[in-house]
């Protein structure tokens, strides 16, 4: 049993949790938060520069040769620290290119994402509730891609676009070069004020399919990979949550003891741990099953997600608790981690969807068993 | 990352399976084994025979040195045995492993060399059961405020008093007990262990009739009852640090779920039971509770990967086996009761349907017990805040003052 990161992993989210100390502490979020900037550039070019964002891209196409899991030790120190990157954007394009473009779209665009010169958005939703791939509205037709995406993480500074759009009766995935006439984008206020979102309008672009059979089962697994990643940025958010409300709680004094005293208090952030711990182990799983191709990814990421999404909300949520009033001031640093929960619950669809998810796997396989 | 046993672990593993092959019959699949059917006095006689048949082999003690009859192995041997064997049709531990898990470690770390010698290879042997005799009608969760006392006398010990939750005192050899020796000084410094022949005369069991109808626990008063000095484990007033030692041991043998109903009977339940035009597993209100239950359960699982990660790299085990009760209890508490309810009016009359809503009732009733027994809910979240997280240990305004004036 060895179900654990490896030391060169863990070494590798120790460089980068170090980096984040110096680049993108509290201040640098606030600073994105404050100003319109949509990203922290200096940590991107930060990132960037220790090779990281192409940890999972194969040496010859500009990356370092590494897998899944050295993504998740990078993805886990960027959301403790919440930086305000498109890491998971930019990430999660860089591994559907890799599994399923043409060599051709490899060439063109894994050594730019690599190097952080380029990056990556997903477009993929265009109403509130399950996505549905019959009702998509965005067409494909000879050659060009027209049609609104109204939510975009990181569209706003995106180089390339991932997008759901459909092709006759089918549902398939196009790549689209943002640098063209045709492409309008409009900012969106996030719920996180360090969040960049944006409404994207394409209007007869040129587009290409991702490799021949990107379909609807193929944004199904992509989007499994990037649960897994999502849940170990939900998983480094929770666990910086928990670090603040302890260290709030052992300062603070009322009746003359520490809050820290108090067995309310002691119980909530013991629960808090107990989600995170959890999460930990679910995601830990689910990461494993990415890395190595393992089927039982369908249920894990759905559990790795859920799993984190309740650990980083209950946490940034108590955290604000265990502050009292100051939590709900600007000042106070408590609303960064709480809203960003909130993007972590909702940016890939809802806890509602994922639970549907998971027990509709859950019955696949058991129907596989009997 | 990986899944694998190191090259040494599957060598034991192999001879560990080797071994069952020859001893005992595989269990089929989701076969829940011969021998829960039996009564309790039967089910301890086959743990009993199961037992000596682990002793000869040295399977019966894993991580207990060889002089003593054991392997001499490690924690994740012990680990992969149990593993091999849950696929065997055998009997349950049932007191075994509160006699080699707890007891026989704590006489081990404390007890004289001629005890050990004397008492380790008969329980090793299934010859001899041990009890836990520390809870108290007015010591549960507040383990030091024990009464039951331990004066002088002569050239040894006169106990008094009454300890209560005493699983298999019924079938026990010896006792571990832990006894005020001196009210005068503060309630923790007061405390002394012992080891207690439990035939001794003035010692009366009594079973306590549990609302499952079974009588596992029992109630066991002391009325003089002589204890030479010989019988001492540790010092004098040194009886709370050997109690940690036992409770540690009890934090890691911890205690078989397997009356406990989870999200695989629930879906089986679930499918059972018409519902609309379907059965209540298409209801979205029962799969989302089956989501949430799911991703805790998994969890709980790899969890004790991770722990087991650290025992297969020789360390100890972390705080991550500090959750696994307080999540488990709680949650199948929760699925019993759900599962109950989903069967509508059968639900409070489970005997009226089939053996499946059965085990929910029961389930549900034991987890009354889960989540009481080995550390209540409360004190392993005060375990997690104070020795995980840090924070202040609660204010016992009893800590400081001689024990008997705050006793209550």
């Amino acid at each position: 049993m060895n179900f654990d990161f490896s030391d060169v992993q863990k070494e590798l989210g120790d460089q980068v949790t170090r980096m984040l100390a110096r680049t993108c502490p509290i201040l640098e979020v606030r600073r994105v938060g404050e100003t319109s900037a949509p990203h922290s550039q200096a940590t991107w070019s930060a990132l960037a520069e220790m090779g990281v964002l192409g940890a999972a891209i194969p040496e010859d196409l500009g990356g370092v040769g590494l897998g899944l899991l050295e993504l998740c030790s990078i993805a886990e120190p960027i959301g403790y620290a919440l930086a305000p990157v498109p890491f998971l954007s930019s990430v999660s394009v860089a591994m559907a290119l890799l599994k399923y473009g043409s060599a051709a779209q490899k060439q063109v665009w894994l050594p730019r994402l690599a190097s952080g010169q380029a990056i990556g958005c997903i477009a993929d939703i265009e109403r509130p509730g399950e996505l549905d791939p019959a009702r998509l509205e965005t067409r494909f037709v000879a050659g060009h891609l027209t049609g609104a995406k109204p939510i975009v993480f990181d569209g706003e500074v995106a180089d390339i676009a991932l997008v759901l759009a459909r092709k006759g009766a089918d549902c398939r995935l196009f790549i689209v070069d943002l640098a063209q006439s045709g492409v309008t984008r409009a900012p969106v206020q996030a719920i996180n004020p360090a969040t960049s979102i944006a409404e994207i309008r394409f209007d007869r672009v040129v587009a290409e399919e991702l490799g021949a059979e990107a379909d609807w089962s193929a944004y199904r697994s992509i989007a499994d990979v990037m649960a897994v990643l999502a849940a170990f940025e939900g998983l480094g958010g929770a666990e910086a949550a928990l670090a603040q409300a302890l260290d709030y709680a052992k300062q603070r004094k009322a009746f003359g003891r520490q809050v820290a005293s108090y067995q309310a208090i002691k119980h909530k952030l013991a629960h808090a741990y107990v989600k995170i711990q959890l999460a930990r182990a679910n995601s830990y799983y689910a990461a494993w099953a990415a890395h190595t191709g393992d089927p039982s990814l369908a249920i894990a990421a759905p559990a790795a997600l859920l799993s984190a999404v309740e650990a980083f909300s209950y946490t940034a949520q108590e955290n604000n608790q265990v502050h009292g009033g100051i939590s709900f001031t600007w000042e106070a640093d408590c609303h960064f981690y709480y809203t960003r929960s909130k993007i972590l619950a909702t940016r890939l669809g809802g806890r509602l969807e994922w639970k549907e998810r998971l027990v509709e796997q859950l019955n696949h396989q058991s129907e596989l068993a009997a | 990352m990986d899944f694998q046993d190191s090259p040494e672990e599957a060598t034991f593993r192999r001879e560990v399976r080797e071994w069952l092959q020859a001893e005992a019959r595989p269990k089929r699949a989701g076969e829940r084994g011969s021998f829960e059917r039996l009564s309790e006095v039967q089910k301890v006689e086959a743990a009993r025979a199961w037992q000596r048949r682990k002793g000869l082999r040295g399977y019966a003690g894993i991580t207990i040195p060889e002089r003593w009859g054991g392997l001499g192995g490690t924690a994740i041997q012990s680990v992969i045995y149990g593993q091999e064997e849950a696929a065997f049709d055998v009997p349950a531990p049932v007191y075994y492993t509160i006699t080699l898990g707890m007891c026989i470690p704590t006489l081990i770390a404390y007890g004289r060399p001629e005890d050990i010698d004397a008492r380790v290879k008969p329980a090793l042997m299934g010859e001899e059961i041990w009890c836990q005799l520390f809870s108290e009608p007015a010591a549960g969760s507040d383990l030091a405020n024990v009464q039951t006392r331990a004066e002088r006398d002569g050239d040894g010990w006169r106990i008094n008093g009454q300890k209560i939750w005493t699983s298999g005192a019924q079938y026990s050899s010896f006792g571990l007990l832990v006894a005020r020796s001196d009210p005068s000084v503060p309630k923790h410094r007061g405390l002394t262990c012992f080891f207690i022949d439990m035939k001794t005369p003035g010692i009366e069991v009594r079973p306590i009739r549990q609302i499952n109808g079974e009588a596992e626990f029992n109630e066991v008063f002391f009325t003089d009852v002589h204890v030479p000095d010989a019988n001492l484990l540790g010092e004098v007033g040194q009886g709370w640090r050997v109690a940690l030692t036992t409770l540690m041991h009890e934090r890691v043998a911890g205690s078989a779920p397997s009356r406990q109903t989870g999200v695989n009977e629930l879906i089986q339940l679930a499918r059972s039971i018409p519902w609309r035009d379907g059965t209540a597993f298409d209801d979205l209100r029962v799969r989302e509770h089956l989501a949430d239950w799911y991703v805790a359960q998994q969890g709980l699982r790899y969890n004790t990967f991770r722990a087991l990660t650290r025992l297969s790299k020789g360390e100890e085990p972390g705080p991550e086996f500090s959750i696994g009760k307080l999540v488990s209890a709680s949650q199948a508490q929760a699925i019993a009761g759900f599962g109950l309810e989903l069967a509508d009016r059968f639900g409070g009359a489970p005997g009226a349907d089939r053996d499946l809503l059965e085990r929910f009732e029961r389930s549900w009733l034991w987890t009354v017990a889960s989540r009481i027994a080995g550390g209540t809910d409360e004190i392993l979240l005060n375990i997690i805040a104070e020795r995980v997280l840090g924070m202040p240990p609660a204010i016992g305004t009893d800590k400081d003052k001689p024990f008997r004036e705050v006793v209550t």
